[in-house]
């Protein structure tokens, strides 16, 4: 653990690239891999966790000083239950269609781990400033990697993009891409992606730094 | 009879057809990070199985005595309040506090009940026993009863809980176990280097998703089997 925990900005910025909870942190699988046959969806989803990502993350700074150790986690999932019970309502009030697709998928925010680590990483020892930019960063990282892995499945798998016809009809339809094996192959090979790009951007770096010097 | 096709159904159903992991993505954690190993991957799977049964078994009685719309137990307390008759009780907007309390409990309780009589197992599964309060395989098993306790007419009782419970947690055991048994073979193989670790066993799990979806339809033959073993 460092000494100087990271400033508003630095969780801020953290949280969308270094630190992406999907493509750098491996949390938060089970939504990712089951909402993002298609943009609408994801989005929501995307959404949803955001609210209670900030929510909470919020409530849980504000009581920091409260929390004792051996109960802390018991505390961050009745907190993050409560918000997702919230969420949950206010979808099937004002959504309900979109509410019935995601079915299960919404109350399972609640052991969504993106949420428990950013309370225990961040809002249980930080002020409530830093705990907010954290949140927005990590949903914002979260978003993206949700939208990223949608846009591949919904072109390949219906050829449309958030429910706009974008390939011409005679485009086979590659349907394993919005069912389930088409989400594992799809995250594995963006996967890949991220890690060549950054392998590649930190050879480059080295490679300018032996130059220079 | 109709029982036992109906359990068949469920079991199978929860098993191979909508497998936890491979259909519904739910203990997609476990399933990458403890299945380096066979026999640690079968203990984990068993554990979960456990725990799922426990927690499905309580989720069912608080839900259908006290949380479900209609349920007996806040209707006679309201009655014996004297509140006016023919007013539905539905206290389902509680349910995702009290599964998260019930899943917890049940694992602490399994946790100090197998470190107090089989100690070495206690041993075998280290960090893990905690960790399964939040794989949301447990959870997920939780909400499917919850979904079967919502509509008055069609009810599902213990069993048809419990089945689910048990098919689910073996379902996720044989992928588990599946996925290890591959990943030993994998470490002698020349992966490519951005697919290293995770990449690779995503791609994996996509082709052992593709095989099981082999499965769908098994269980429109069940009850003609049934029937047929029966005569």
């Amino acid at each position: 653990m460092s000494k100087t925990e990271p400033t508003a900005l630095e969780r801020f910025t953290n949280g969308i690239l270094p630190e992406n909870p999907i493509y750098r942190q491996f949390l938060g699988m089970c939504p990712t891999l089951a909402v993002t046959g298609a943009m609408k969806p994801a989005m929501t989803m995307a959404a949803a966790t955001a609210f209670v990502l900030v929510s909470a993350n919020v409530i849980i700074s504000l009581m920091r000083g409260l929390l004792r150790p051996h109960l802390r986690i018991l505390v961050f999932t009745l907190t993050i239950a409560t918000f997702v019970t919230i969420a949950d309502r206010f979808l099937e009030a004002y959504f309900y269609a979109m509410s019935k697709e995601l079915g299960p998928y919404v109350p399972l925010i609640i052991v969504n781990c993106i949420i428990i680590s950013r309370c225990e990483i961040c809002a249980s020892k930080q002020s409530v400033g830093v705990a907010l930019a954290d949140a927005l960063g990590m949903s914002l990282g979260f978003a993206l990697a949700l939208a990223s892995l949608a846009t591949v499945r919904e072109i390949l798998g219906s050829g449309s993009w958030f429910g706009v016809t974008l390939l011409p009809a005679g485009w086979p339809h590659w349907t394993i891409m919005i069912l389930s094996p088409g989400a594992f192959f799809t995250l594995g090979l963006l996967l890949a992606l991220v890690n060549w790009v950054g392998r590649r951007r930190a050879e480059a770096a080295a490679l300018r730094a032996r130059i220079k010097g | 009879m109709e029982m036992l096709i109906t359990l068949l159904q469920i079991a199978i159903g929860a098993a191979l057809i909508n497998n936890f992991v491979l259909h519904y993505f739910v203990g997609i954690c476990p399933f990458l990070g403890v299945s380096r190993r066979t026999d640690t991957a079968l203990g984990m799977g068993l554990a979960v199985t456990f725990v799922m049964s426990i927690a499905a078994l309580l989720s069912w009685v608080f839900t259908y005595y006290l949380l479900r719309p209609g349920a007996p137990l806040p209707a006679w307390v309201w009655q014996a309040v004297g509140g006016k008759s023919g007013v539905v009780i539905d206290l389902s907007v509680l349910s995702y506090i009290m599964y998260i309390f019930v899943i917890a409990a049940s694992v602490q309780f399994v946790e100090m009940y197998v470190r107090k009589f089989f100690p070495a197992l206690y041993k075998s599964f280290g960090v893990y026993l905690p960790l399964i309060t939040t794989n949301c395989a447990i959870l997920f098993a939780c909400l499917e009863i919850m979904k079967h306790l919502q509509d008055p007419t069609r009810l599902w009782g213990l069993p048809e809980a419990l089945t689910l419970a048990v098919g689910g947690g073996l379902g996720f055991t044989l992928a588990i176990v599946l996925m290890a048994g591959i990943r030993e073979e994998l470490d002698q193989c020349d992966v490519p280097h951005s697919l290293r670790g995770p990449g690779i066993a995503l791609i994996v799990a996509g082709i052992l998703a593709m095989a099981f979806m082999g499965f769908a339809g098994v269980d429109r033959g069940i009850e003609t089997t049934v029937t047929i073993l029966m005569k």
